[in-house]
């Protein structure tokens, strides 16, 4: 169904005052399972998670989508590591993005009713965003990206500020989206996270992609030292 | 101390008798103030969101320009107007000068710059926060500027009241362009500014009470409005 992907990626960099900041990255990636990235701090997850999306600027390289872009980034959708909260209640936070595209209000506030519920934010629908908790904040987040089923979905640590059990229930949401055809880019420091998640797994270090495998093999033992170090809790240099 | 205490027998006496003068004075002074402030804010706050979220070459030199028009000398902005609207001025053919338009049109002129100052500096600060989901979103300029005008709409009553009080109380160039007319354009601030030079204190103590009175109110009842709705809705 996907008219997004394949997505080519041919020498992204992301270089700002002279320093690259990430790439040359050269990539592929085809639907419809979901991608994890790992590496340090610092490697360059949410730097290229935004190239992607187009929310960096791209410094040099070529990222094309099979459509046009317009109808690409129409069709994608970001969660931050750092939630932005919009100084409105929760319902009007994730309604947002539908009234953006037109839907009336009333429509659209229905179906943040129905995703706040999903969500577990059922009973804070008037609440102002801002004096949310950061896992409360996060989960809004989350709800504000689905509710415009987009065909790809980048998470950057959206789960770093949640409970064990609000994490399962993040992820039993996600699993539904991705049974729903939606591609999920997943940035993590989560091994457990990653290890259930994953069908690819994409390796940064240093702004480079160091290994690019499918989750299973990956997992099972990786090919480079340095993340057979990270897998193992170890400091890579 | 005795002037100030003749001057609040006489406010005093002014209201409870509902004075017709007074009365016609306070409105004219409300009535020109907030016009000029609506249509004020009407020009300001888009151009403040405009300068916001808008990259363009001349957007520093535009934001230096309207700080300092900040602290414009109302005087010089009546000569200015007056010279503008005089009957050998590029718009004498309108006849304003010596009329509440020409009032309201100076006080415009003074409180653009004030409201559009303080009001970028918040939006600014707001656009801060939402940059990364707004662009996510791909929101268009519009919708953008939708977005932080709505969002940050108490922080633009401050800007607002702030122009309003500037306005109210302003007496250089509306003395000037106005000319002080009884029954035209006399207002609350240039009625004290005669009142004073004739010598009657008390009288221009009593319309100095009743003006601060009314700016009072007006602030008020503006966050009375303001403390409703943010209860109302968050
Ligand atoms: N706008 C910027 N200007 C300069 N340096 C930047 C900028 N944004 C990111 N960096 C640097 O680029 C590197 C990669 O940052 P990035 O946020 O992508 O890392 P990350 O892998 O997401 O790390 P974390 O796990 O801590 O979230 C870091 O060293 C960071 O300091
Ligand atoms: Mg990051």
């Amino acid at each position: 169904m996907s008219a997004l992907l394949p997505l080519t990626v041919t020498g992204a960099e992301a270089r700002r005052r002279g320093k690259t900041l990430v790439g040359p990255v050269d990539l592929t990636m085809d639907g419809p399972g979901t991608t994890v990235v790992i590496g340090p701090n610092g490697s360059g997850k949410t730097t290229l998670l935004s190239l992607l999306h187009g929310t960096a600027r791209l410094s040099r390289g070529t990222i094309t989508w099979n459509c046009p872009l317009e109808q690409a980034r129409a069709a994608q959708a970001f969660v931050f590591q750092r939630p932005v909260m919009l100084r409105r209640n929760v319902r009007d936070n994730i309604a947002y993005p539908l009234q953006l595209r037109g839907t009336r209000r009333p429509e659209a506030r229905a179906q943040a009713d129905q995703w706040a519920e999903r969500i577990g934010l059922g009973d804070m629908l008037d609440r102002s965003a801002g004096a949310l908790s950061g896992g409360e904040q996060q989960k809004l987040a989350l709800a504000r990206a689905l509710i415009l089923k987009p065909e790809l979905l980048f998470l950057d640590e959206p789960c770093a500020a949640l409970d064990g059990r609000s994490m399962r229930e993040i992820e039993t949401i996600l699993a539904n989206a991705k049974a729903e055809g939606t591609k999920l880019v997943l940035a993590t420091h989560d091994m457990g996270q990653a290890r259930r998640m994953a069908d690819d797994v994409l390796f940064l270090l240093h702004g480079r992609v160091h290994e690019a495998r499918p989750a299973p093999e990956f997992f099972a033992g990786p090919d480079t030292a340095e993340a057979r170090a990270f897998l193992k809790g170890d400091i890579v240099e | 101390m005795l002037d100030v205490w003749n001057g609040l027998a006489a406010a005093f006496w002014l209201v409870v008798r509902l004075d017709p003068d007074l009365i016609e004075i306070t409105l004219r002074s409300l009535q020109v103030t907030l016009t000029a402030l609506v249509i004020a804010s009407l020009i300001a706050l888009p151009l403040a969101a405009l300068l916001a979220v808008r990259r363009f070459r001349w957007r520093r030199a535009v934001i230096a320009v309207l700080n300092a028009l900040m602290g414009l000398p109302p005087v010089v902005v009546g000569l200015v107007v007056y010279i503008l609207l005089s009957r050998s001025g590029p718009f004498g053919v309108f006849g304003l000068l010596f009329t509440p338009t020409a009032m309201i049109i100076a006080q415009v002129i003074i409180i653009v710059p004030l409201i559009a100052s303080i009001a970028h500096q918040s939006l600014r600060e707001l656009w801060t926060d939402y940059h990364d989901l707004l662009i996510s979103l791909n929101v268009t300029q519009r919708q953008k500027m939708q977005t932080l005008l709505w969002d940050a709409r108490r922080a633009l009553l401050t800007a607002a009241l702030a122009g309003f009080g500037r306005a109210i109380g302003e007496v250089g160039a509306i003395m000037i362009v106005g000319g002080n007319i009884d029954h035209v354009t006399r207002v609350l601030t240039t009625a004290i500014a005669l009142e004073t030079g004739r010598g009657d204190f008390a009288l221009a103590l009593g319309l100095g009470f009743v003006l601060i009175a009314l700016a009072v109110t007006v602030n008020l009842v503006i966050h009375g409005l303001g403390r409703t709705e943010r209860e109302g809705r968050w």
